[in-house]
């Protein structure tokens, strides 16, 4: 393997904060622009990896072309209620995607992702801060020899703030996990396979880190729920910014 | 799935609180055995610095670098601290891109590393 590859053009490059050129319209687009990345080390909850597995028995398709139709159709495979806006240029390394997620009490939360990594059998969304988690979540395929291509969802993730972590207490892993396992089956719905999705989860490190607390700050979900409070006012006010 | 590649990576002790893990080749989820075990080997009872010597990585990708967030984890827990030389610029990019840089401390050399951690 060494030496037959190379993951030059795979990575994005550093940024600062990510800026919302392109996306597919309707998303409210808040939460994005302006945020910094985040990985696990700038969480604040338990350190969590989660891994959802579909075999794709009865499929000849390779590695290569599940992580192609799973790029290219990454939206409609996730469930109702939630929304993946994504980027023009499609899921390539350094493009930002805009998601609207459903949360208990009809809320939305509007935040987004930076493509990390992609490759032609992997790639790699990475949160910003405000989202519910920091960390990222790894999408792969592979296949043994003479084996169906199996097809992964890998997060690994911190709550990114106290509230977040009692949200992810209280449903939210479990609805994570719903939300996966969702898009693994409809993956393998995809190439004609009725797929039995398999859930591993690992507590990486149980400490909390209380320095983070402060990320509460970024909060997606506040800020969403301000920002639809806030409507009214906005659409009150549209007459008068027209006007100058 | 990905072959396993287990070939083990060098371990030196260039004092009893200090250990260097020479890296080789690739990082990816295929190499955590050969990780995890050098980190092992890697970590005593008196260990307060763990050095990562890159010199030699030729290839990571996204499942290599949360291999290295995992490795941190272990390391904060077994209150020491994790160091790195030897990245290319390229590596270098990924780190900051992951801000594994924040957590990790990145030297240009073996001895910068070393004397940061004496």
């Amino acid at each position: 393997m060494s030496g037959s590859h190379t993951d030059g053009d795979a990575w994005a490059k550093p940024v600062e904060k990510l800026a919302v050129s392109e996306v597919e319209p309707g998303g409210a687009g808040i939460n994005v622009a302006g945020k910094r990345p985040t990985s696990p080390v700038q969480g604040f909850g338990r350190m969590w990896q989660k891994t959802y597995r579909v075999r794709l028995t009865g499929s000849d398709a390779t590695p290569a072309q599940v992580i192609e139709v799973w790029k290219r159709d990454f939206p409609y495979f996730w469930p109702k209620g939630n929304r993946f806006f994504a980027p023009l240029a499609g899921i390539a390394p350094g493009e930002v995607a805009v998601l609207d997620l459903s949360m208990p009490g009809r809320l939305k939360l509007s935040t987004g992702v930076l493509v990390m990594y992609a490759d032609e059998e992997s790639f790699t969304l990475m949160t910003p801060q405000g989202h519910m988690f920091s960390g990222w979540i790894t999408f792969s395929a592979a296949q043994d020899d003479g084996e169906p291509t199996v097809a992964q969802a890998q997060v690994l993730m911190r709550a990114s703030d106290p509230l977040y972590e009692v949200g992810m207490t209280m449903g939210g892993h479990r609805q994570e996990d719903r939300h996966w396992e969702h898009t693994l089956r409809a993956l393998a719905e995809a190439f004609g396979v009725e797929g039995d999705v398999s859930t591993e989860t690992l507590c990486v490190d149980k400490r909390r880190q209380w320095g983070n607390a402060g990320n509460v700050w970024h909060n997606a979900g506040i800020r969403s729920g301000m920002y639809t409070a806030s409507a009214p006012l906005r659409f009150a006010a549209r007459p008068f910014r027209r006007g100058g | 799935m990905t072959e396993a590649t287990t070939a083990s990576m060098t371990v030196r002790t260039p004092s009893e609180e200090i250990s260097v893990i020479d890296i080789d080749g690739e990082i990816t989820a295929a190499r955590e055995p050969a990780l995890m075990d050098a980190y092992g080997r890697a970590s005593g009872d008196r260990t307060r610095r763990v050095v990562l010597n890159f010199s030699g990585l030729e290839y990571m990708n996204s499942s290599g670098i949360g291999l290295l967030v995992t490795l941190l984890v272990r390391a904060n827990r077994n209150h020491q601290r994790l160091q790195a030389y030897g990245l290319s610029e390229h590596y270098r990019q990924i780190f900051e891109l992951t801000r594994l840089d924040e957590a990790i401390g990145i030297y240009d050399d073996e001895a910068a590393a070393l004397a940061a951690a004496a």
